[in-house]
């Protein structure tokens, strides 16, 4: 009976965890399939769609490549991604350091207002802020996605990271101040490297919060080659009304898979900072 | 805390100065996130309020005050009014999709199994990727005429066949028929917000002693009653934060709804989002689409006073 | 010459008074225990003269020199945390470098020096490990020898021993006095645990609600505490304490004998005891009981030696006494000690 019982409740359990792997990756799968069919297999609407059904070919990779402005996109979201990063551990490390170590009374009020910040969604500030742009002159410049990005990544990225100051002993850095450093140099020498793994998940968010962002990088760019990959794929791959499924299939996959693989990798410190910060 | 005063005599060079005044410290390393966020969040958030009641397009950047003609205007708009339906409509039902799956698969992925890792992956697979590529992919999925779905249905028979279930035509048209737009969109909602949710609830069930919940099994309690008494109750501070964020995810993303359907068919995926970069940006006046922009603030700032609720009650326990 | 002076101190925490007004001063080359309850101010003290807090009053002064307002890398000081707070990122070698390295020595005398003070606590084996692979009892050492490496004046130690288990607790305390008998260096440590206090200190502060309530040699403090909470705070069993009027009398339970016992010790005071409890363990048995007449506070323990085996049944009532010259009288409003007895 309770054989019977385990042997099922086994049973479910691989059904509930490959029904929803199915659902997360069928997707992506789906991707692939697009990517590598030949357009006559493809645009087949009896064939088994999810089989090669004709040889596979690497012509959807090739027009993506060589005829689109997919790679000056990856330079874009690239180039973007990497100055955001360092305007964010720029200005977000020494205020979740602030915040993580001094923050009592309008300290911890300032905190939670940073974080609410990120409440305040970009669909009512795109407007405003694509004002601002072009009377800085940066319309159509990738300088004003650099310039705006860390306006939702440094809410996040300090939040986060005030999550792992916090779990660094205070005794650790007052050691560091007894054995020679000053205040600043005890945080510079002796809480940064250890909150190493900290930085580096900021590192990643950020550069990934920035590549995911559309709303304000299809408000301000419009020029195809300044686009960034999470435009410039939906909006240019589109010729007219004809979509070109199988390089706009190849675009998604490859810019969707290193992400994918590096974030797997930080989410278990992703969600340690998250909870850390939101709840105790 | 005037530190250099009492230096004299200590006969070092190392005297206190800014570099240990940590009231100095905090302020100045504060400052520079304060300033960058309300130079641009602060400032565009009063010049939204501004653009709200004057009558300012691209056409015409001057700003002038014209009150809340804008509000009028837009309340009387039968497509705002749906769209303003539409948001409050995906939101809460992909939220609560959410939630409840979430917790099915933080259940299951909270016990040991071979493959755990690999599925894991998969799972959290549809967050990682940008969000805009990941719809794209589900644009195809729901293609009117090439979507797998039409394809198994008609495989099975139930659709493309006189007397089928489904009809006798050969697709569904997901994106062309307003329910099944619908719930096209929120299908995607759901499979891009799930890993997240399913993280956040991970969280919320590691967090829960052992000792409890085998205390409540050497007092006799059923496995139901666990949940109900024990687990339910304990992760709820965590799972409303984690609704409440999905929520504000969904308030106001625009990206699934832009890429998927642009609001159509005729505006019935249409939501606030959406609208606001229609009438703002491609229409060209930006005072009706700050003022449709505004309509989702009070929402959100009731939003986040609910959140800093729970967190200060989650920080007392 | 005192290395470590402290005048008016007191540090606020909000309303709260963590030390009120406190003056200090330590004799050189001594060991100085900070005892007292959690709470009582013992370890902001500690930290107020390391320099990591900073006090609301009052000044410290170390080699007589105002320090006050100076950061702690100033003041030549060395302290060893509760946590022992050893880098987790470097070897034990780093670690005990690392005071060396911020002052920039040289390479070759911070070689010297570590292996030095590596040598000093035998740990020279240990120098390429990482703390975590490390022992409760290592880490205390590694700790102890990046204290000493660079020769402070001073040496501040916040419940080193708290988190070794009691059988290392023990030993560990035996190489901390011999080693700092060795090396000479001005020492406070601070602590809660009465035993620990009595077998290291030079002298003892007893701290109550962020004030001092006595300074004196561990004989002193035991013999004559100077108000009741020292009294009852230091021994165990505490001292008992029994109400006559507005005179407490007080004496150690192991003054309390049965009264045949009481043979050569000049004049006793005898009362009539009833018991209610007894535990035996081992080199010691302990008696509980009530003594006689008085209004309040009439519960009472007596502690005999392993060697006593004179048959005492819980229930019956004896006669047990205490030699006068180690009867005690406190003031039962202040609880201050007096040399007046009862009337």
């Amino acid at each position: 009976m309770s054989r019977a019982r385990k042997i099922l409740g086994r049973g479910g359990l691989y059904t509930v965890i490959g029904g929803f792997a199915l659902f997360g990756a069928f997707p992506f799968y789906w991707m692939v399939i697009a990517t590598f069919k030949r357009d006559h297999d493809l645009f087949n609407p009896v064939a088994n769609p999810f089989i090669f059904n004709e040889p596979p070919t690497l012509d959807h990779l090739r027009l993506l490549i060589f005829d689109t402005h997919f790679v000056t996109y990856v330079m874009n979201t690239l180039w973007v991604g990497l100055a955001v990063v360092a305007i964010t551990l720029l200005v977000a490390v020494p205020a979740a350091y602030s915040l993580a170590r001094w923050a009592r009374g309008w300290g911890e009020t300032l905190g939670i207002g940073i974080f609410l910040t990120y409440l305040v969604p970009p669909t009512i500030l795109f407007i405003p802020l694509s004002r601002f742009a072009s009377a800085l002159g940066l319309q159509e410049s990738l300088w004003s996605l650099i310039l705006i990005y860390p306006t939702f990544t440094i809410p996040f990225c300090t939040w986060l990271l005030m999550g792992f100051f916090k779990t660094i002993p205070k005794d650790i850095e007052e050691q560091a101040m007894i054995d020679g450093h000053s205040r600043l140099g005890a945080m510079f020498w002796v809480v940064l490297p250890l909150g190493i793994s900290g930085l580096l998940t900021v590192v990643v968010f950020a550069f990934t919060l920035s590549m995911h962002e559309f709303i304000y990088a299809l408000t301000f760019i419009s020029v195809s080659a300044k686009k960034t990959v999470s435009i410039g794929v939906p909006t240019e791959l589109v010729r007219g009304d004809v979509f070109q499924w199988g390089p706009l299939m190849a675009g998604a996959l490859i810019a969707s898979i290193p992400v994918a693989v590096v974030y797997t990798f930080f989410l278990d410190r992703f969600i340690a900072g998250f909870t850390m910060g939101a709840v105790k | 805390m005037s530190a250099a005063g009492k230096a004299e005599g200590m006969g070092r060079d190392e005297q206190a100065g800014i570099r240990d005044n940590s009231g100095q410290l905090a302020l100045l390393m504060i400052a520079p996130a304060i300033l960058y966020i309300a130079a641009l969040i602060g400032f565009s958030f009063v010049l939204a309020i501004l653009y709200s009641v004057s009558d300012i397009t691209t056409g015409d950047p001057t700003l002038r005050i014209i009150g809340f003609q804008n509000f009028a205007a837009i309340l009387d708009n039968s497509v705002f009014r749906l769209a303003l339906k539409n948001t409050f409509f995906f939101a809460f039902t992909s939220q609560i999709l959410v939630i409840l799956l979430s917790r099915i698969v933080a259940t299951a992925l909270m016990k040991e199994f071979r493959g755990k890792w690999l599925a894991r992956f998969l799972i959290m697979l549809p967050w990682t990727a940008p969000i805009s590529l990941g719809t794209i992919g589900w644009l195809w999925m729901f293609d009117s005429i090439f979507s797998p779905f039409d394809w198994i249905l008609r495989y099975f028979g139930l659709l493309g066949s006189p007397g089928a279930l489904l009809g006798p035509m050969q697709n569904l048209y997901w994106l062309g028929v307003p329910g099944l737009a619908m719930a096209s969109v929120i299908i995607v909602h759901v499979w891009r917000l799930l890993p997240l949710a399913t993280v956040i609830q991970l969280a919320g069930l590691g967090s829960i002693p052992k000792d409890l919940l085998e205390a409540a099994e050497v007092d006799g309690a059923s496995p139901w009653r666990r949940t109900l008494e024990i687990t339910i109750p304990l992760t709820l501070p965590i799972v409303s934060i984690a609704f409440l964020f999905g929520l504000v995810f969904t308030f106001t993303d625009m990206t699934v709804v832009y890429v998927m359907t642009r609001g159509g068919p005729i505006h019935t995926t249409q939501v606030l989002s959406t609208w606001t970069f229609f009438k703002g940006i491609e229409g060209g006046d930006l005072a009706q689409g700050a003022a449709i922009s505004l309509f989702l603030f009070p929402v959100l700032a009731g939003i986040a006073i609910l959140m800093l609720r729970m967190v200060r009650k989650s920080e007392v326990v | 010459m005192a290395r470590v002076e402290v005048r008016g101190i007191s540090k606020l925490f909000g309303e709260v008074r963590a030390v009120d007004n406190v003056d200090l001063e330590t004799v050189e080359g001594e060991f100085l225990v900070l005892l007292g309850p959690s709470g009582c101010g013992k370890t902001t003290l500690l930290r107020m003269i390391a320099g990591i807090e900073e006090p609301t009053a009052g000044d410290i002064l170390i080699e007589e020199q105002v320090v006050t307002n100076l950061p702690p890398r100033t003041r030549n000081i060395a302290m060893v945390f509760q946590s022992y707070a050893l880098y987790p990122h470097m070897t034990v070698y780093r670690n005990i470098a690392f005071p060396l390295r911020t002052r920039g020595v040289d390479k070759a005398t911070i070689k010297e020096k570590v292996e030095w003070a590596a040598g000093m606590f035998g740990i020279e084996r240990l120098l390429d490990r990482k703390p975590r692979q490390l022992s409760g009892g290592e880490r205390q050492r590694v700790a102890l020898a990046r204290a000493m490496v660079r020769e402070p004046s001073v040496f501040l130690l916040d419940e080193p021993l708290s988190n070794l288990d009691a059988i290392l607790r023990a030993s560990a305390r035996e190489e901390l006095r011999q080693f700092q008998k060795r090396v000479g260096v001005t020492t406070i440590y601070v602590t809660h645990d009465q035993v620990e206090a009595m077998g290291l200190g030079d002298r003892i502060v007893v701290m109550r609600k962020g004030k001092i309530r006595q300074v004196g040699t561990p004989m002193e403090i035991y013999h004559w505490p100077a108000d009741t909470f020292v009294a009852t705070f230091v021994g165990s069993p505490p001292m008992n304490l029994l109400g006559v009027g507005d005179i407490l009398t007080g004496f150690r339970p192991e003054t309390f004998l049965p009264a045949e016992l009481m043979t050569g010790v000049g004049d006793v005071v005898t009362y009539p005891f009833e018991v209610t409890w007894t535990e035996y363990l081992g080199a010691e048995r302990l008696v509980y009981g009530n003594v006689g007449e008085t209004s309040h506070a009439r519960h009472v323990v007596s502690r005999l030696p392993g060697s006593v085996t004179l048959a005492i049944d819980t229930g019956k009532t004896y006669s047990f006494a205490v030699p006068r010259r180690d009867l005690r009288f406190f003031d039962r409003e202040s609880g201050l000690r007096t040399d007046r007895g009862p009337a």
